[in-house]
């Protein structure tokens, strides 16, 4: 076995693979975890931004004086007033060809504007009411420039530059084996192309923090966030040392990816360092909308070569995806649309070409599944036409081309784990049994499977790292201490379920420090389903070290070899008998050994990539799973509903399976939202969805219960050998609900969102499915 | 600035305790609680009403409270999650369940979601799963799918609360 791997048996585990109510739970039930939003200081000042009411000017003019004479109003910032009012995110792999090798953007704009909703002015009140009518009163004149809204219009000859070095962001290309050969020798080629649309992550808790001075001059955020490490941008922007900004992230209302670049984090920060009071900044809705940056509608072309047994020869891929109006992480986000961009299957050739251009749409960036999930309905919807055009099952063809362990990848990158996809197959349709009756004449049932992969852990050249500390208290109750920010996945609550196995202390003798830049150990951020991986191993290290620290100790006060000894429940059991763990701690006390330890888990390394992606890994590894979804169209209305959802994924170990259910099915329901409802609609610009009216989320009558299965091969390189499952259950919804609806009026739709409109279209086109379903 | 913001003189009963506050006629309950009566569990999610984050119960009746006058509501009885607890601040059967089913992950929606559940609690009927679907369809969760919520109200109705 690889020695990547950290595998465990079940029969040995006694507090991970339980299916424990999470510790945080217990607050939030009771109403009393206090969100970003919900500190509050004496003195306290409120801040808001005026944003750009449209997408592309020029600022010819902006006069704060009036703002300034609001009562109430104690300050209103500009551009200027910021001591580094300008960002750059590093676009790795590119060329100078390929426009700027970092990309820049301000944090108030002050000679142009790209986007609707950019800011420009911050606004500092001593209460709410004086910030809406200074908002008011900042006056601002734009001079229009052109609007590009579509990546085509961006990258043709001669277009209108939003940025000076072009724009054209990011482009990679993947080459493998003779592309042109395989299709000249295919028995099939199977053409489709397919767009999916701006997604808003839409968590129920808007982007929020409260800012202060500390006692000893630190710039504190408390801010609601996936990164804590951002702080040594808002050191950056405000020109001071690291060291004296730092970034709290409490319980954080939903994260998704978008609270991964930073929000309100500047203008807090900003706020505070002018006024020294203490600023608390919420986002409305309607901003939040507006301008936190949306999942990147990709537009995909597939062509793919098989043979008449349905194995795949190769395919010719082509994405392109809207950067809207600035970088952020649009270049690796189309780094992972490329890597995954054939899906969890073989194939000896590959051409894929993925460019991202700039537009004044909304900026894009991380958003769950990043990148790796639109291609789900490129590769999936490749497949089932595939089976249908061959008259072969749809489960049987992906089985025949599914990756296995040794595999390589088109990008090179070989797979190291087992790969369980077949099983998740049989065991969704095991589950789904027949497919149900239509309930009327004018109804037509469809079912589809969707598999997908999803990597976990951040791309390998990063150098990812995370620590984690674990300290014994003498009353033998445990602190541990990790800087990992909880999002609501329950983060912090499977560290101390692990370090309660290893260290056998009861999880209600642990409590979890989390979320802390300054008085946690660094443990990088909750992004890229990595946290499992990287402060779930070092927190499984840390645990090893102390058990071992007090073992050690222990066996030599006894006079036993160390093995002799084990942790257990009731102290450490030895020979002679159990040693409290009190009385083992004091034994550390007189023999000077450490009662707490630090662990630093290491990711796997790499090479840096260059725009042309060559056999390098690139990701620690991937998750793998297949849904399946029966839907009912109605004939008339095009109305779509989704009668069953099951979803199957390898998640190697459940460390507590009610999390993992919960991820699945709260990734399922995003994914079906992002199938058949959600889109941030732009009309030249604008933003037309600028509310919850507008822009609509599943509720709970528009889906069904998500069955979930999950299958653990013991093979993850996360801790007791998990994979992560944060992002994988997002891609297959697209794949799943299409190709169901496909399956029931006998032509696929594929554009996104699938509205009622865009079904009567397929119902029009073909014909109601009669044939049984394979 | 204008000195009607503090015009309005306000007496709610917040689970159980009667609270004055002045603030202006122009305020919505939601922030009359949070801003004017430090009551932090209704959340603001949209402020249109939409969401269901700010719900709590008015006289027994749900209410999105960013979309109600604080001053329209004087000497209502308004109760939010942290109302459901008991006296020794244990949690009722209803939050239990939903600590019990993993029905809170980021737990944002959560104060709301238990005032929508227990709006349907007190009425007592027994409902069906697509039936609680169907009630709480004003209340948006974006974390869990919704499935482990049902399962928490379908648990607590079946325990007689």
């Amino acid at each position: 076995m690889n020695d990547e791997i950290r595998t465990s048996k079940l029969d040995e585990l006694r507090v991970v693979h339980q299916p424990l109510a999470r510790h945080d739970a217990a607050e939030k039930i009771a109403g009393s975890t206090r969100f970003a939003g919900d500190l509050a200081y004496a003195g306290m000042l409120h801040a808001r931004l005026v944003r750009s009411v449209v997408p592309s000017a020029r600022l010819t003019r902006r006069d704060v004086s009036r703002a300034a004479q609001v009562p109430g109003v104690v300050a209103v910032l500009l551009g200027e007033d910021v001591p580094n009012n300008e960002i750059s995110v590093d676009v790795p792999g590119q060329t100078i060809a390929v426009g700027a090798l970092k990309a820049r953007m301000q944090i108030l704009a002050t000679e142009r504007v790209r986007f609707h909703g950019e800011p420009i002015a911050l606004v500092i009140a001593e209460h709410e009411d004086a910030l809406a009518e200074a908002c008011e009163a900042v006056e601002v004149e734009y001079e229009e420039l052109p609007v590009i809204s579509e990546p085509a219009d961006a990258l043709a000859e001669g277009a209108f530059k939003i940025h000076e070095g072009g724009n054209l962001l990011a482009e990679w290309r993947i080459d493998r084996g003779d592309v042109d050969a395989a299709f000249a020798a295919a028995d099939v080629v199977i053409e489709g192309a397919y767009a999916t649309q701006f997604v808003d992550h839409a968590y129920l808790e808007p982007e929020a923090g409260v800012g202060w001075y500390d006692d000893d001059g630190v710039m504190n955020l408390r801010v609601a966030t996936q990164v804590v490490e951002h702080y040594r941008d808002v050191a950056k922007i405000l020109g001071v040392p690291d060291s004296k900004v730092r970034v709290i992230a409490p319980y954080v209302g939903g994260g998704f990816g978008g609270k991964e670049d930073m929000t309100v984090e500047p203008y807090l920060a900003l706020a505070v360092a002018h006024t020294r009071r203490p600023v608390r900044m919420q986002w409305t809705r309607n901003e939040s909308l507006l301008a936190r940056a949306k999942r990147h509608r990709n537009h995909m072309t597939y062509r793919t070569a098989a043979t008449n047994d349905g194995t795949i020869l190769a395919q010719d891929i082509e994405i392109v995806s809207d950067a809207g109006a600035y970088a952020y992480l649009s270049a690796l986000v189309l780094l992972y649309s490329s890597v995954h961009a054939c899906g969890p299957y073989r194939l000896d050739a590959a051409r894929i070409r993925a460019t991202t251009a700039y537009t004044n749409n909304p900026p894009t960036s991380a958003f769950r599944g990043f990148g790796g999930m639109q291609v789900v309905l490129g590769y999936e919807s490749q497949m089932d036409e595939l089976a249908k055009w061959l008259r072969l099952d749809p489960g049987e063809v992906r089985k025949r081309n599914a990756l296995r362990r040794g595999d390589r990848l088109p990008v090179g990158q070989e797979i190291i784990t087992e790969v369980q996809l077949a099983q998740t197959i049989d065991a969704v349709r095991e589950r789904a049994g027949d497919k149900p009756a239509p309930s009327g004449p004018r109804k037509a049932v469809g079912r589809a499977i969707a598999s997908n992969m999803q990597s976990y852990g951040r791309l390998v050249w990063l150098n990812d790292s995370a620590a984690a500390w674990i300290g014994f208290q003498m009353d033998g109750s445990l602190t541990v201490r990790c800087g990992v920010p909880d999002i609501g996945g329950g983060q912090a609550s499977s560290l101390g379920q692990i370090a309660s196995e290893i260290l056998a202390v009861d999880m209600d003798r642990i409590t979890v420090h989390f979320g802390d830049s300054a008085l946690n150990p660094l443990a990088g951020t909750t992004t890229a389903t990595r946290q499992l991986l990287m402060s779930g191993n070092a927190t499984y290290e840390a645990a090893v070290m102390l058990r071992d620290q007090l073992l050690g100790a222990v066996a030599l006060e006894i006079g036993e070899p160390v093995e002799a000894f084990a942790m257990t429940p009731a102290g450490i059991a030895g020979p002679a008998g159990t040693t409290a763990v009190t009385a083992a701690l004091q034994i550390c006390r007189r023999r000077n050994v450490p009662v707490e330890a630090l662990g630093t888990f290491f990711g796997p390394k790499g090479k840096e990539v260059t725009r042309d992606l060559d056999g390098e890994r690139l990701f620690p590894d991937f998750t793998f799973g297949t849904h399946l979804a029966d839907v009912e169209v109605d004939l008339d209305t095009g109305e779509v509903k989704v009668l069953r959802y099951i979803a199957a994924h390898d998640v190697g170990r459940a460390i507590n399976p009610l999390s993992v259910e919960g991820q699945i099915a709260g990734a399922a329901v995003q994914g079906i939202g992002q199938a058949l409802l959600e889109e941030i609609v732009m009309q030249d610009g604008v933003n037309l969805t600028g509310g919850f009216f507008q822009y609509l989320i599943p509720t709970a009558m528009d889906v069904p219960d998500i069955e979930a299965i999950v299958l653990e091969s013991g093979e993850g390189l996360g801790p007791f050998g998990a994979r992560g499952i944060g992002e994988p259950p997002i891609g297959p919804p697209l794949a799943a609900i299409s190709s169901a609806i496909a399956d029931a009026v006998g032509a696929r739709p594929t554009t996104l969102p699938i509205t009622p409109e865009r079904v009567l279209e397929c119902v029009e086109r073909g014909a109601p499915s009669t044939s049984p379903a394979p | 600035m204008n000195d009607e913001r503090f015009g309005v003189s306000t007496t709610l009963v917040v689970n159980g305790r009667p609270v004055t506050r002045s603030a202006g006629g122009h305020v919505t309950l939601l922030r009359w609680l949070r801003d004017e009566a430090d009551v932090l569990d209704p959340k603001y999610g949209c402020g249109e009403g939409v969401c269901g984050a700010c719900t709590v119960l008015v006289d027994g009746e749900p209410a999105s409270a960013c979309i109600v006058l604080a001053a329209q509501c004087e000497g209502a009885a308004i109760t939010t999650a942290a109302g459901l607890l008991g006296d020794d601040g244990e949690p009722s059967p209803l939050q239990r369940a939903f600590h019990e089913h993993h029905a809170a992950q980021c737990g944002f929606c959560t104060p709301g979601m238990l005032m929508c559940a227990q709006a349907m609690l007190a009425d007592g009927t027994t409902r069906s799963r697509d039936e609680i679907r169907e009630e709480l369809h004003g209340n948006l969760c974006r974390c869990t799918g919704y499935q482990h919520i049902v399962d928490a109200i379908e648990d607590a109705q079946g325990a007689g609360r």
